[in-house]
């Protein structure tokens, strides 16, 4: 029997409003512990939440990017538990009206576009930020002492729950992909895994490949990169294949994946089921975003990242298309294209070389770029290296790079490639006998031997000519 | 020698006009109100904490001890608060300031507002002026009882289920809890938030019109607040011509009347139509049968949530304990009197998964209709009539050990702090020598009528609010 891996997503995302959700303290890192707070956000008896209203159009601007549907009317719950890094007791969130309902996010793959559900995104606050000392595992129980820093308490933090569409892992990762350039796109959060501002816990069942039944689901916590994320979801599909193939039966658990070990660990489960006893907040009132301001928000859409990769994967073939959109490559593409390059080419250059490089792309002035890409086999691989390394430099000029041609001239080269394979008869012998992935290390012996400034098209053929004469 | 201000008959706006004058310095009247607590409230204990020194250039004001007063401790009448002391002014404290007034002291309260009596304070009762023997009502019992004894000129109480009406009925005082909304709740320590209310008490219609144009409109802090549709009227008229005054027909059937509140409220119906009122029979049919219930479900479950925040990681008292969550078991426990746990236990089960329906859910359905009942009457009368309390004050411990016979205490004023609406308590006359109290509700922002309904009754009753026992 083949088994079919059934993965939904709960992605948190931070958004870098300039205040909180619901005071005015300023949102964001670096601050000292506990300098960013006010009665609000720390509780004190008394103080009352009020909306960051930039953070409900942020919501809303999301919600229409997913697809969305924006209900005129969002309400704010408490959702009710102790922990101290939830100074009042409970957490202010959308539950059952949430400000975007039923969208989907369409991911690009090569049989067409996957249809990924989001069954909402709401509004939240963010909880503190607790650090525990001693005891193990770094939790609350058996901890000598907590520490709590309430900065980061009341941060706008948008949840955005997917449908269980996603069938592999890789898929998971994909999605995770495009959804995170788009948030960035929107402007809205930076929605970075390292600094916390992206995360995503991964809901996973599988099935017997052809069923549509949903069996019990695990959940995967704490993992902090989309290459855990995929390891994780692997891991744990694995496990559960085994289980229901050694004829017992998956339990609904939260797991934690250690990428270190590459191991999931169970969390100890609780003794009673969690009742958050969700009711409306009785300090706000409900969101009633306007006709107008939905409008306004739509028209202010830019064009999406899936959007873009369907424009520019004719071009290109979809992983590259894919690759270059999600990784925020793609406008810099086009200005190299515009300006004439090969868009093939320019493709690899940006993705490999230019990334490489640790270039920032917002600084690259794509008509410099394209004089690179297009001369790139003309001048010596160290000079291209050097460009392109230096190509987000403010006032860069390709010119002085363009100045130094390569060797092409043959009769110049020929007396080097000679005395080259005379000089190792061993690989020669070998080339000849079949190992042609040898090649490589004539080009580099006859680029050691002109200190890059060979031509390594013109290289190749002359060498593959007299090896094989 | 300071002057002799007799503060027991001195009315806030007297004493704003002695202020005017400068007939009196704002520090000597503060003084004068000092020597009042001094002299009286060792008896009263309507005063949790006075403030030695006058910060204004106007005239003192008492402030219940939920409110929160910058660098004043505010303990709420709880043991978990106590040493807690705010940073930042509750918007009303920080209007009261703004217009000059001095802070007088912070006044006694059930702990969290949580009470009828006062009794359920966690440091101990206040007691009538009337007589000592007697509760002075509750929540706000602190401040209805330092206004009835001239301890303050006016003062500041809240209201969630009638915690400013009824106390200002048992003391013979004028009390205001006003249209939800009008006045911020920012900074004052929550009970139920959906019916929490700000209100003056005093010893006049005309101060508490004052004092509440002082407190009221839209805050920025507070999301539930809106800008008054219409200035404050001080009521100068004497006649009630056209006014339509609405009784419930429930009224007659309620038992817990006692019959001389009966009496005082059907005496107080005479003098309104002698000065004009149309009065007229209306139609409450739910509020009386459900509203106790359908409060009782939903003041709970806000404050079982409210009440969280008290957890011992941040301020108030702690329990130390070997893990957090026996520190914050330990801290509460320890930490809550009956009252704010009984609420915390009937409010939590309200909002329990599988009884979140039958319980909260179908309270807010009972509290749509009696919001409709409400407004159905008053689209026929300017306002309804009740007594406050169906009973006049009755003496310390009689329901302490009875939590059924203190929530009926606040029958009467109930249904329509879960209609959202303001209600007005005048003292309408005697019962066995105790005051007893009219209750006047009128529509959503309807407090003119009432302040103008209640300033003409109160001059043609012709109630003297000092304690017949201090009477010269």
């Amino acid at each position: 029997m083949t088994w079919e891996p059934v993965i939904g997503l709960e992605i948190h995302v931070q958004l870098k409003t300039r205040t909180k959700m619901f005071c005015r303290c300023p949102a964001g890192f670096g601050a000292g512990e506990n300098t960013q707070t006010c009665p609000v956000c720390l509780g004190l008896p008394g103080a009352l939440p009020v909306m960051n209203r930039r953070a409900i159009e942020w919501t809303v601007l999301l919600g229409l990017a997913l697809g969305c549907e924006i209900p005129g009317q969002a309400v704010f719950s408490r959702k009710n538990y102790f922990y101290p890094d939830l100074p009042k007791g409970y957490q202010i969130s959308q539950y059952d009206m949430p400000s975007c309902i039923n969208g989907s996010l369409l991911l690009p793959t090569a049989e067409g576009d996957r249809v990924i559900g989001i069954v909402r995104a709401h509004l939240e606050e963010d909880a503190a930020k607790t650090v525990h000392i001693g005891g193990h595992s770094g939790r609350i129980g058996g901890a000598d002492i907590s520490l709590v820093d309430y900065n980061r308490g009341g941060t706008p933090l948008v949840e955005i729950v997917t449908a269980p569409d996603i069938r592999s892992a890789d898929e998971a990762k994909r999605f995770l992909q495009l959804l995170r350039q788009t948030v960035v796109e929107l402007g809205i959060s930076d929605a970075e895994m390292e600094k916390g501002t992206l995360r995503v816990d991964a809901n996973v069942s599988v099935r017997p490949s052809g069923s549509v039944e949903l069996r019990t689901r695990t959940e995967i916590k704490n993992m902090n990169s989309f290459n855990f994320i995929a390891r994780g979801v692997d891991a744990e599909v694995e496990r559960q294949i085994g289980v229901w193939e050694s004829g017992g039966e998956v339990r609904q658990e939260t797991y934690d994946f250690d990428a270190a070990h590459g191991k999931l660990t169970a969390r100890r489960a609780k003794e009673e089921a969690d009742d958050y006893r969700y009711f409306p907040e009785p300090d706000l009132v409900p969101v009633e975003p306007s006709r107008e301001l939905v409008e306004r928000l739509r028209s202010e859409l830019p064009e999406l990242p899936a959007t873009r990769i369907r424009r520019i994967e004719t071009a290109l073939g979809l992983d590259r298309a894919t690759v270059l959109v999600t990784g925020g490559l793609d406008r810099l593409w086009e200005g190299t294209v515009t300006a004439g390059a090969d868009p093939v080419a320019s493709a690899n250059v940006i993705a490999n070389a230019v990334v490489g490089a640790g270039v920032e792309i917002g600084a690259v002035e794509p008509a410099e770029l394209a004089r690179l890409v297009e001369a790139r086999e003309r001048i010596p691989r160290a000079a291209f290296d050097d460009a392109i390394a230096k190509v987000g430099d403010s006032g860069f000029t390709a010119d002085s790079y363009l100045a130094q041609e390569t060797v092409s001239n043959i009769a110049e080269l020929e007396p080097i490639v000679d005395a080259i394979l005379g000089a190792n008869p061993g690989q020669v012998q070998a080339y000849r006998g079949g190992k042609e992935g040898l090649l490589g290390f004539f080009v580099g012996e006859v680029m050691k031997e002109t200190q890059g400034k060979a031509n390594a098209r013109v290289v190749s053929e002359l060498l593959r000519s007299k090896l094989s004469g | 020698m300071a002057p002799v201000v007799d503060t027991l008959r001195l009315t806030a706006e007297d004493a704003l006009a002695l202020v005017e004058r400068k007939e009196v310095s704002p520090g000597e009247l503060h003084g004068a109100y000092l020597d009042a607590i001094g002299e009286r409230d060792g008896e009263l204990h309507a005063y949790l904490r006075t403030v030695e020194t006058a910060e204004g250039a106007s005239i003192p004001v008492a402030l219940k001890d939920v409110i929160s007063t910058k660098g004043v401790e505010t303990t709420a009448g709880s043991k978990i608060l106590s040493g807690y002391t705010p940073v930042f002014d509750a918007t009303v404290a920080a209007r009261c300031k703004a217009s000059g007034l001095t802070l007088l002291g912070k006044t006694n309260t059930d702990e969290f507002a949580m009470g009828s009596s006062t009794e359920n304070s966690a440091w101990g009762p206040s007691h009538n002026p009337w007589d000592p023997a007697l509760v002075p009502g509750g929540s706000g019992g602190g401040t209805a009882a330092a206004v009835s004894a001239g301890l303050a000129p006016w003062g500041l109480g809240t209201d969630t289920g009638g915690s400013i009406k009824q106390p200002s009925a048992l003391c013979g005082n004028v009390g205001l809890r006003p249209t939800y909304g009008t006045v911020s709740r920012y900074g004052v320590v929550a009970f139920a938030s959906s019916l929490d209310q700000v209100g003056p008490v005093a010893k006049t219609v005309r101060d508490v019109a004052l004092l509440y144009s002082i407190i009221a409109g839209r805050d920025p802090y507070d999301s539930t607040t809106i800008e008054l549709p219409d200035p404050v009227r001080l009521p100068d008229a004497e006649r009630l011509d056209g006014l339509r005054i609405g009784v419930p027909k429930q009224l007659e059937s309620l038992d817990a009347i006692e019959s001389g509140v009966r009496a005082a409220f059907v005496r107080s119906l005479n003098a309104a139509r002698e000065l004009g009122a149309d009065v007229g029979e209306c139609d409450l049919p739910t509020s009386y049968r459900y509203g106790m219930p359908c409060y009782y479900l939903i003041a709970p479950a806000e404050a079982s949530s409210n009440l969280a925040r008290y957890d011992g990681v941040r301020y108030g008292p702690r329990t130390e304990a070997a893990t957090y969550r026996e520190m914050v078991e330990r801290t509460r426990d320890e930490g809550f009197g009956p009252e704010p746990k009984r609420r915390i236990m009937l409010g939590t089960y309200a909002l329990s998964a599988g009884y979140f329906d039958a319980f909260y859910g179908q309270a807010q359905k009972v509290r749509t209709l009696l919001i409709r009942e409400h407004r159905e009457a008053l689209s026929r009368f300017d306002v309804i009539a009740t007594p406050t309390s169906p009973t006049v004050a009755f003496p310390l411990g009689d329901k302490a050990a009875d939590p059924l016979a203190m929530y009926a205490c606040d029958l009467l004023t109930i249904p329509s702090c879960l209609a959202g609406l303001p209600g007005l308590s005048i003292p309408c006359g005697l019962s066995d020598d105790l005051p007893v109290g009219l209750q006047l509700l009128g529509p959503q922002f309807g407090e003119n009528t009432l302040f103008r309904t209640g300033h003409a009754l109160e001059q043609a009753l012709g109630f003297d609010t000092v304690p017949l026992r201090w009477r010269a």
